[in-house]
């Protein structure tokens, strides 16, 4: 398959400050690509040029094969952005606010099957008013589906869900991608990102810093890993680059059972985090997250 | 779906979700009618001579009034305040980021001043005949100044209030159309006889329109004996005609021209 999204030489810039400073990055058809970085790292900007609503300064953007500077509605029929959020519609419930949203669709899914899919079957005729904050946020989604999108944007869904709300959520994520919606993710949690992303690319300062998949990214898969064990009291740790022979020999020079045994590998937050605190330092307002 | 079924479709969610803000049907669509009904009972008293000479009661009296801020309310007030709400709370971008055509949008929203606009304006004309026993024009061509000029005001006050509702965000909007509406209403003759108005705020209510829906519809329901309090001694039907359809056609062009999908400082 080909590439979903292209972009070269993305700049934009505000107040002469470049938010995007020459990205080039491509987003394969079908793959759930997460974009990561810290606040004011030029990810909603790039998310947004590449949703239409921004325009680029420089550089060439193609989604679905086509400039969304001026593209048209037929172009909006095969996309789907979940927005960080959607007011607006208290007053109506759920199933009115999607019937009304699928009308304008030229392949709109079902709006019983979407409200199965959201978990939101028993709030179908409640007023949105009366939702959490929970099921909003699942409504937006539901919202970003509706039309059956070949490219979904994400912004950071999951803000504000309890954890199997999360789980939930992830489920629906990985049902989308099986079905070859292609989803650009933005998030705040590493976690996710690994639950879900086939790709990750972390962005910060406007520039790409890493692509890769979320097990290999800033060469995790081939770093050391650290041997930890309990021994006489005190906790001994040792990095290795062949942990399997290490913990081996650990054990039979000790002979028997090693207390409290942890072999870990460097977490894609410890990771990301070494990866953007360069950034973090140039002006001190950076918020890892 | 075409542009029209679509349109179609806005102005029943528009409608439903009209009708299930309280604030707003009180506020916009009930207003002229409970005023009416207090205006008429308060200043029945006054106008018993009156009605006795020349069949002039207080509902005949205050009628013409408050089908013009009936006019303003629903259209005027209930666009601005809406649309600048939906730029800030996202319901723009939201319908932007669909494959739905702009145009759909605004007819729901004409849709929506339509249907609410003419449903009080029947409710008006029902009160103050049944409840009042104002009498109701009896010329085909006094019920046609009604029709022009009842639509030239809503389409009129519906794409200037779309345009004004680019001057303040959802947080000031109340004010920002409160306040300069309730001046003009007092001034263009709504709530008090026009000729008790100093002649330079006549003038100076007559550069916007809520002046010449209330003289258009003075001359519909007033006898014309009274033409002779007017600015000009005569009812000027071809010069309100004008001037309504003036606005209309510039507001039409300021909307256009003025309006944003997107809140200030985001693109």
């Amino acid at each position: 398959m080909g590439d979903a999204i292209t972009i070269r030489g993305l700049t934009k810039a505000y107040d002469g400050r470049r938010a995007v400073d020459g990205l080039d990055l491509d987003i394969r058809s079908g793959e759930v690509f997460a974009l990561l970085g810290p606040n004011g790292a030029g990810k909603t900007t790039t998310v947004e040029i590449l949703e239409g609503f921004r325009t680029a300064d420089d550089g060439d953007v193609r989604v679905l094969g086509v400039d969304p500077r001026g593209a048209g509605l037929s172009w909006r029929d095969r996309i789907g952005i979940v927005l960080q959020s959607s007011g607006g519609l208290d007053l109506v419930t759920p199933r009115e606010a999607l019937a009304s949203t699928a009308r304008v669709y030229s392949h709109a899914r079902e709006v019983g099957e979407v409200l199965a899919a959201v978990g939101l079957q028993e709030k179908a005729d409640t007023r949105i008013v009366g939702l959490s904050g929970g099921q909003r946020r699942r409504l937006d989604v539901a919202l970003g589906i509706v039309g059956h999108p070949e490219l979904l944007f994400l912004d950071e869904p999951t803000t504000g869900f309890d954890p199997q709300a999360r789980r939930d959520f992830w489920e629906l994520i990985r049902e989308l991608s099986l079905e070859g919606t292609t989803i650009l993710l933005t998030t705040h949690y590493l976690d996710e990102a690994e639950a879900l992303a086939d790709r990750v690319g972390v962005i910060a300062a406007g520039r790409l810093l890493a692509l890769d998949t979320p097990a290999a990214l800033g060469g995790r898969s081939a770093d050391e890993a650290t041997v930890a064990w309990d021994e006489d009291g005190i906790r001994h740790s040792i990095r290795t680059a062949t942990p399997t022979a290490e913990v081996a020999r650990i054990a039979a020079r000790v002979g028997g059972e090693l207390p409290g045994l942890t072999v870990t590998r460097p977490t894609l937050e410890e990771t990301y985090l070494a990866l953007i605190s360069p950034h973090l330092a140039d002006d001190g307002s950076g918020v890892p997250a | 779906m075409s542009t029209v079924a679509l349109g179609l479709d806005r102005t029943l969610l528009e409608l439903k979700m009209y009708s299930r803000e309280k604030e707003a049907v009180f506020f916009s669509f009930l207003f002229p009618i409970l005023l009416l009904t207090l205006f008429s009972v308060i200043f029945s008293g006054q106008f018993e001579d009156a009605a006795a000479a020349t069949g002039m009661t207080a509902g005949g009296y205050f009628l013409p009034g408050m089908l013009s801020a009936g006019v303003l309310l629903t259209s005027f007030q209930t666009m601005s305040m809406s649309v600048a709400t939906e730029r800030d709370d996202g319901t723009l971008k939201r319908l932007r980021a669909t494959p739905m055509p702009p145009v759909a949008y605004f007819l729901g929203k004409v849709g929506l001043v339509a249907v609410s606009s003419v449903l009080q304006v029947a409710l008006l004309l029902l009160v103050a005949r049944l409840a009042f026993g104002v009498a109701m024009p009896t010329t085909a061509q006094r019920w046609t100044v009604f029709a022009v000029v009842f639509a030239l005001g809503v389409f009129g006050g519906t794409v200037l209030g779309i345009g004004y509702s680019s001057m303040a965000s959802s947080r000031s909007i109340g004010p920002v159309v409160i306040g300069p509406l309730l001046l003009l209403q007092f001034i263009s003759g709504v709530y008090i006889a026009f000729d008790d108005v100093p002649q330079w705020l006549q003038q100076f209510a007559a550069l916007f329109p809520l002046k010449w829906i209330a003289q258009g519809m003075r001359s519909v329901f007033y006898p014309d004996s009274l033409a002779a309090a007017e600015m000009a001694g005569t009812w000027e039907t071809g010069r309100t005609i004008l001037v309504l359809g003036a606005w209309a056609v510039g507001g039409l062009v300021l909307c256009v021209l003025t309006f944003r999908w997107f809140k200030r400082g985001t693109t």
